[in-house]
């Protein structure tokens, strides 16, 4: 992840997860398989974090859960308890709050479409929504 | 002569907004995430695109065969006088009535036409898997339109000629007049 880089996963229900991005999207594969590792125990440290924040606000936004050296991580949890972890390094929370929101959108869409269930795999044309949302916000 | 075809073309558009209106309406994500489940449900009993295509063909005949007298019924419809006639009314009030839709009508002649469908309530949000991508998602359509034409002594074949689920602009459907059916009486006593 480059600095000013964001690493975006959602969970889903069923704690498995479903999707994940990075945008920028990374240009070389140099010791990507290491930083990706650190990086998801990152966000799946504070998965625990959510859970527990998630009882006491009303609040699908949960902004930022939990911070690892110089990285924050922030959640948003949809009403089916899906949640949507970012791993981002430069303080942005209204982008983030913006990303989460059109996310969401995008994420119920991609519910509404019959053929999608948990364990699937996720339609192209999902990843590149998320895509493009990225590129706006960050 | 031109001009009578397309003021009978308005009278029926007319008719159908006017059925339309008359009819029970159900929400449309209600409905699309309905007819969905069916659709998925029955490719996972049949584990296969072409058996699943079969029974949705099927189960849409027979609807078909029982809506054509909810539409004869609900809209005050004259006989047609041509096959080109039946199209309109298929498209006009028929799609309507039934799915709010506006269908347009192309290449008609008196053996064939075609339906036009740009906006498709059945296939709302739906995007087809790669391993379903020979799937007719929309073919309930088709099996509509051979019962329910059959039962007006119309005995067609219908197909899916184009989808918005594989890539295409519009959903067009192909109709195909075989033959016109004879009213047959069966003795009872045999």
């Amino acid at each position: 992840m480059p600095a000013g880089g964001c690493l975006f996963v959602i969970v889903g229900t069923d704690d498995k997860p479903i999707y994940q991005a990075e945008f920028p999207e990374a240009r070389s594969q140099r010791r990507e398989d290491t930083l990706h590792l650190n990086q998801l125990t990152v966000i799946h440290a504070a998965l625990d974090m959510v859970d527990e924040l998630v009882w006491g606000t009303q609040a699908m936004y949960l902004k930022q859960v939990d911070r690892f050296n110089d990285f924050y991580v922030s959640a948003f949890v949809t009403a089916s308890h899906a949640r949507f972890m970012l791993l981002h390094d430069a303080r942005n929370e209204d982008g983030v709050k913006q990303f989460f929101t059109d996310a969401y959108e995008a994420y119920v869409r991609l519910l509404m479409n019959p053929f999608f269930d948990s364990g699937a795999k996720v339609p192209a044309s999902f990843d590149q929504r998320i895509r493009l949302l990225g590129k706006k916000h960050f | 002569m031109a001009s009578e075809a397309e003021r009978k073309k308005v009278a029926l558009r007319r008719l159908g907004d006017a059925t339309f209106s008359k009819v029970d309406k159900v929400s449309a994500e209600l409905f699309s995430l309905t007819y969905g489940a069916v659709v998925t449900q029955l490719l996972k009993d049949y584990e296969d695109v072409a058996a699943a295509n079969v029974q949705l063909e099927k189960m849409g005949y027979n609807m078909g065969v029982r809506m054509v007298d909810e539409l004869l019924a609900k809209a005050s419809l004259a006989q047609c006088a041509s096959f080109s006639e039946t199209a309109e009314v298929v498209a006009k009030v028929g799609f309507k009535m039934f799915l709010g839709v506006n269908v347009e009508v192309a290449a008609a002649t008196s053996s064939e036409f075609r339906l036009l469908l740009s906006e498709n309530p059945l296939a709302e949000f739906v995007e087809l898997p790669e391993e379903c991508s020979k799937l007719e998602y929309s073919g309930l359509l088709c099996g509509v339109l051979r019962g329910a034409l059959e039962m007006v002594q119309m005995r067609v074949e219908c197909s899916l000629l184009r989808d918005t689920l594989w890539g295409d602009e519009v959903t067009e459907i192909r109709v195909l007049l075989k033959e016109r059916l004879v009213e047959e009486f069966v003795d009872d006593d045999e």
